[in-house]
């Protein structure tokens, strides 16, 4: 079988101290899938092996069968816990350097969206609050037509009702060969959007199953469940 | 169309019982077209996958049907809107029923205190 993403065995310690333990993880495409678990449990850390801004200790891992590198992210649309423009840009800037760096960003899109959300493209970077940077963060990486997209938290800093509009935006932007990795703590808003969830203790990956098997086997919501499994 | 989710039980399942209401009744009629999947799906907040599965199994039941390239329509049967009447009339009832049962009502004991009920009423 031809996955997406393939992980077999990967370790990685930060000095001495191990965060993933031989984690293996199949994901296929077209799927949204949630990444779950507490903190410090290593969802950033996998996130961002998969990215290619953290390199592996040991293990397998590929993207559409390509090693991670230039190649993967070529592929990989990567939305990182904290935004990373600079305060001084423009939301014009902004979209300029998406269309610098990926041959895949699709401008009319980016503009269309900030446009239903009311952002100017004049406006500065440093004027927008922390949700809405957030949100310009998010335009712009689903504004790219990759096969993967990595979102880190992609609600942390927004209200619930942006919260829709974000997962909107998500539903709307994936393509039918493309799956989008969603880490995040919020799961009873996320939960009607995914297809499978992913729980990950101490390293390791613990459950990986669909929404609907979780539902109808246990009866409960993920939300439910992941209060159950990682009660303290 | 509004829609609305409990956290229990399948996200498909609910979607396939939302429609049946809707055709039941009569807010969705024969020959009605649906929206496409994506659009529904965002719509109701929803995966695509799932609504899609939610509308395949509503194709095998035969409440729906799909013409090649036009799209996807509520299927023409007369007869229909009253069967899920009936078949959605009998899980209200049973879902009375058992939560009569888990309060000591016997069946016949639910009756009669629901016909004092309407009674009153």
């Amino acid at each position: 079988m031809d996955f997406l993403v393939d992980c077999r065995s990967l370790k990685k310690s930060y000095g001495r101290r191990p965060v993933l333990h031989d984690f293996s993880l199949q994901l296929e495409r077209g799927r949204i899938i949630g990444l779950l678990g507490p903190n410090g449990s290593g969802k950033t850390t996998f996130i961002k092996i998969l990215a290619g801004i953290l390199s592996k200790n040991s293990g397998e891992i590929k993207i559409s069968g390509r090693q991670i590198g230039i190649e993967s992210k070529k592929i990989v649309s990567y939305l990182p816990e904290r935004t990373y423009f600079s305060p001084s840009m423009k939301v014009k800037d902004t979209i300029k350097f998406f269309e610098d760096f990926y041959k895949d960003f699709k401008r009319e899109r980016a503009e269309q969206m900030l446009s239903g959300l009311d952002i100017s493209l004049n406006s500065k970077i440093k004027e927008l609050s922390k949700g809405t940077r957030e949100k310009v963060q998010l335009v712009l990486v689903m504004s790219r037509e990759a096969e993967l997209y990595l979102l880190d938290e992609p609600m942390g800093g927004v209200d619930p009702a942006a919260r829709d509009y974000i997962l909107k935006t998500i539903l709307t932007n994936y393509n039918e060969n493309a799956s989008v990795i969603i880490s995040t703590h919020l799961i009873s808003d996320v939960e009607k959007v995914l297809d499978d969830v992913v729980f990950i203790k101490e390293g390791n990956v613990v459950l990986h199953q669909s929404v609907d098997e979780i539902r109808r086997e246990n009866g409960m919501s993920v939300d439910a469940l992941f209060r159950e499994v990682f009660a303290c | 169309m509004k829609w609305k989710f409990d956290e229990n039980t399948p996200i498909y399942l609910q979607i396939v019982e939302q429609i049946k209401t809707q055709i039941a009744t009569g807010q969705l009629k024969a020959g009605d077209k649906l929206p496409a999947v994506r659009e529904l799906a965002v719509e109701a907040g929803v995966n695509p996958n799932t609504m899609q599965k939610a509308l395949s199994q509503l194709e095998r039941e035969g409440l729906l049907y799909s013409v090649r390239t036009s799209g996807r329509f509520v299927a023409g049967l007369e007869e229909q809107s009253e069967k899920l009447q009936n078949e959605l009339a009998s899980q209200y009832m049973e879902s009375f029923l058992d939560s009569m049962n888990s309060l000591g009502y016997t069946a016949q004991e639910a009756v009669s205190v629901l016909q004092a009920h309407v009674n009153k009423k």
